[in-house]
């Protein structure tokens, strides 16, 4: 009796044992597997003017912008022609489970000199984001998805000082315009994508995380310009290079 | 030329092929509308009253259609001598969208409130109030109009925003309501004095782009109704499809009442609350939205 105690003692922990061996074994696995793509998105030709802003309607927001105008922020470059606010993610190839997990991180779209800050915001279906407000001045955030996409718009008020606002899409949409009633040239976007996904910086440059190994297509989005596409090919906890050229219009 | 006819019809027919899946997409087909009409879904209940769609196909035809359409898309025969935003378009039913709700903003509205709407009809608009119909026929016609959109197949109803009881008016609570006025800021588009002249008054457009007005607290009645409780909702709910926000995540209902009775001193229609603020000398808010001193 009491040998078979031990025995089957024995047995439990062998398979706890084994079961912790696989399970770490699996996250180095996995974590080897996951590369990236970097690179950059570039504008060939002359930058489009952006319109200046005229908020004179609501003193609060002409005062942000004192020292600098605002304008349009449609097509922003940076240095050496980098486009910025592109939305870069992964179109084709990906697998069922990497396209549909969620980030855990929760983006912030900002109301800030009665702008949206980021003003292009991407985020996965289902995955949290924030509308937050920096401003001493009421907004109404609006977003207006397409009545075929499965996604529900709303509007919202958000007064000064008013908490954030959270909420999630539930399908991939590219893209949800968003915009404020009471500033009517305020106009951002929302770009629900489905698995690992980037947005470019200042100068034009992206990092997308997170890829498991295989054969993909990039998309790269831009407001105006529309969509590039390149094959991309990552190896395991490599990272690979795909760079993009908008023609200026 | 003869030779290249033959080619460049197929090409048509391929390009057709490809076009076809986004095309059923886009639109419903009587076919769809058929099926929906025939699940259980579209059915309405109001009260003790329950509804079925097929039983309004009639009435919808004689009396709807002209404005709203054969396929519920607001573009009837008559729709193109609307002129917003003096006369705002008809209702696109296809979208599942409604201004008059007692449900948050985002969600559909309850049976109730789309039957309250063909009853009340919508002030300043082509809308008249069909209260003529019996009540069967107004829950009939609920049921036949949820057939149009897709949303009513998947989504239910959103759950009615909590309305705590009415308290009684007093000369506070007006200038509470005052408070809430300026704070939120209605004024930017509704005005000052509530005469629909405020800062962002002239630029705002509807979901479909058209040109829009706010409500003139002095010309008729607010669009989903006037009672108490309908204001109440009106500003707690947000009008969708239109730039009228929800403001419950930052009105407490207890100050919703309190702007409740102060927006009843902005209108011409006697009321207590007007009476009161009379009495008060209540001043209107400054140029700037801020509170008279």
């Amino acid at each position: 009796m009491k040998h078979g105690y031990k025995k089957s003692f024995g047995i439990v922990l062998a398979v706890v044992v084994a079961a912790l061996v696989v399970t770490v074994v699996d996250q180095r696995v996995k974590a080897a597997g996951e590369g990236s793509i970097t690179g950059s998105v570039k504008l060939n030709g002359t930058a489009p003017h952006m319109k200046g802003i005229d908020m004179s309607k609501d003193p609060y927001c002409a005062q942000q912008h004192t020292s600098s105008p605002a304008t349009l922020e449609n097509v922003v470059v940076g240095a050496n022609g980098g486009l910025h606010n592109v939305v870069l993610y992964i179109s084709e190839g990906l697998s069922a489970t990497a396209a549909s997990a969620v980030p855990s991180d929760e983006p912030s779209f900002d109301q800030k000199g009665c702008m949206y800050t980021p003003h292009v915001m991407a985020v996965d279906a289902n995955q949290k984001f924030k509308v937050t407000t920096s401003d001493q001045t009421t907004h109404n955030i609006h977003p207006l998805p397409a009545a075929t996409s499965g996604n529900i718009g709303w509007n919202k008020s958000q007064p000064p000082g008013a908490p954030p606002i959270e909420n999630s899409w539930k399908n991939q949409e590219i893209a949800i315009p968003v915009k404020c009633n009471i500033h009517p040239w305020m106009h951002g976007w929302h770009v629900v994508v489905k698995g690992p996904y980037a947005v470019t910086d200042d100068n034009g440059n992206f990092t997308i995380k997170n890829v498991p190994a295989g054969s993909y297509t990039v998309t790269a989005w831009q407001e105006d310009l529309g969509t590039q596409t390149a094959k991309v090919t990552v190896a395991g906890g490599q990272a690979a290079k795909a760079d993009f050229t908008f023609k200026a219009k | 030329m003869n030779s290249r006819l033959p080619q460049m019809t197929y090409a048509a027919v391929i390009a057709g092929v490809f076009a076809f899946p986004a095309l059923a997409q886009a639109q419903i087909t009587e076919y769809q509308q058929d099926q929906w009409l025939h699940t259980a879904a579209i059915t309405s209940h109001v009260g003790n009253v329950t509804g079925d769609g097929s039983g309004a196909e009639e009435r919808y035809r004689r009396y709807c259609q002209v404005c709203h359409g054969k396929m519920g898309d607001g573009n009837g025969e008559s729709a193109q001598w609307f002129e917003p935003p003096l006369y705002p378009k008809p209702r696109d039913f296809t979208l599942g969208v409604f201004k008059c709700r007692s449900t948050p903003t985002g969600t559909l509205p309850t049976d109730e409130d789309l039957y309250n709407t063909i009853g009340r009809g919508m002030d300043r608009s082509n809308m008249p109030p069909w209260n003529t119909f019996s009540e069967q026929t107004r829950a009939d016609l609920v049921a036949w109009i949820k057939h149009y959109s897709p949303r009513w197949q998947t989504e239910k109803a959103g759950p009615p925003i909590e309305i705590p009881a009415e308290p009684e008016v007093t000369a506070e609570r007006v200038k509470a309501g005052q408070e809430v006025y300026s704070r939120v800021q209605c004024w930017k588009c509704h005005g000052v004095t509530g005469n629909a002249n405020g800062p962002s008054a002239s630029t705002l457009t509807d979901d479909p782009g058209h040109p829009i007005l706010p409500y003139n607290f002095h010309e008729g009645r607010p669009k989903c109704g006037n009672s108490d409780t309908e204001l109440y909702k009106i500003f707690m709910t947000g009008l969708d499809g239109t730039p009228m926000p929800s403001f419950s995540d930052n009105i407490k209902p207890d100050e919703a009442w309190d702007l409740v009775f102060f927006l009843r001193t902005l209108q011409s229609y006697p009321s207590k609350a007007k009476e009161i603020a009379e009495q008060l000398h209540l001043k209107p808010l400054n140029p700037d939205g801020s509170l008279p001193k």
